[in-house]
């Protein structure tokens, strides 16, 4: 199990690494890169979980896709201005606050509810089969119309960001 | 060394969650907004890979590709939004783009 733990630090180091460097950096392009180091370490807790099939797909379609769509906007729109000016709004402070209100409520419901975590001690059944047939199965056949509804979802947002992005209709 | 429970996946998955809060909040380019906005729904998918992980099932793993559906049409979305501002106004700082504020 040790090998475990050091896995999930390392993982959990590039997690939060990534996402610390993702809004502090001055220059987009450097923060879509750490935004992928830190999607890349979300991938790896989610192998450490045997979530194989999220695993791939966080891969293919957040560091394929949509990290090259951030990555072609950036090249679109004209940052070099942006990077020359304030990079953070004047209410940083307020939200740092709240932010941290926010944080300080977390950890104290995680310190007082410890005792309903007890989850994670339990011996998960060894898997008769893999991950994807077991995913394939539960959502073809428990989640077919979210399934359904979801690639509508995809559809609509398809046709309206093509109905924005385009000058003249 | 402790054991890995899912009491270090709902911690981390807080921190992340925070950080992208902080992201939205204080961050002037809309383009790092919206990336901010990918790592609050990763923070959400790490809890639920966590529970489903913990039960011994798969519906939270469902629920999370659910989740990732919704950041891809966030994404395109949002982005197109942004290229349709930048066309308009050319900035891409997000207390500049104030028509409807009186």
């Amino acid at each position: 199990m040790l090998i475990d733990s050091v896995f999930f630090y390392l993982f959990a180091l590039l997690t939060l690494g990534g996402a610390v460097l993702t809004i502090t950096r001055r220059n987009a392009v450097h923060s879509a890169i750490s935004l992928i180091v830190s999607l890349l370490g979300v991938a790896g807790l989610y192998l450490l979980q045997h979530a194989e099939f999220l695993f791939a797909v966080q891969i293919v379609l957040y560091v394929g896709g949509i990290m090259v769509l951030f990555l072609f906007v950036i090249m679109l729109v004209n940052l070099d201005q942006a990077a020359k000016e304030r990079q953070f709004n004047r209410q940083w402070m307020v939200a740092l606050a709240a932010v941290a209100a926010v944080g300080v409520e977390i950890g104290y419901f995680f310190y007082r509810g410890q005792d309903s975590f007890r989850l994670g001690d339990v011996a998960v059944p060894a898997a008769t089969e893999g991950n994807t047939e077991m995913i394939a199965d539960v959502l073809f056949r428990g989640y077919l119309l979210p399934f359904e509804i979801a690639s509508i979802l995809l559809l609509v947002a398809v046709v309206g960001s093509v109905v924005m992005a385009k000058k003249r209709i | 060394m402790h054991p890995i429970t899912t009491v270090h996946y709902l911690a981390l998955s807080a921190a992340l969650l925070l950080i992208g809060t902080v992201g939205v909040l204080t961050r002037r380019n809309i383009v790092i907004i919206l990336m901010s906005i990918e790592l609050i729904l990763n923070a959400v998918n790490i809890n639920l890979v966590a529970f489903s992980h913990a039960a011994g099932q798969v519906q939270g793993q469902i629920f999370a590709i659910f989740v990732i559906v919704d950041a891809v049409a966030e994404a395109a979305v949002g982005l197109g939004i942004l290229i349709a501002l930048f066309r308009n106004k050319e900035t891409v700082l997000a207390d500049e783009i104030d028509l409807l504020k009186w």
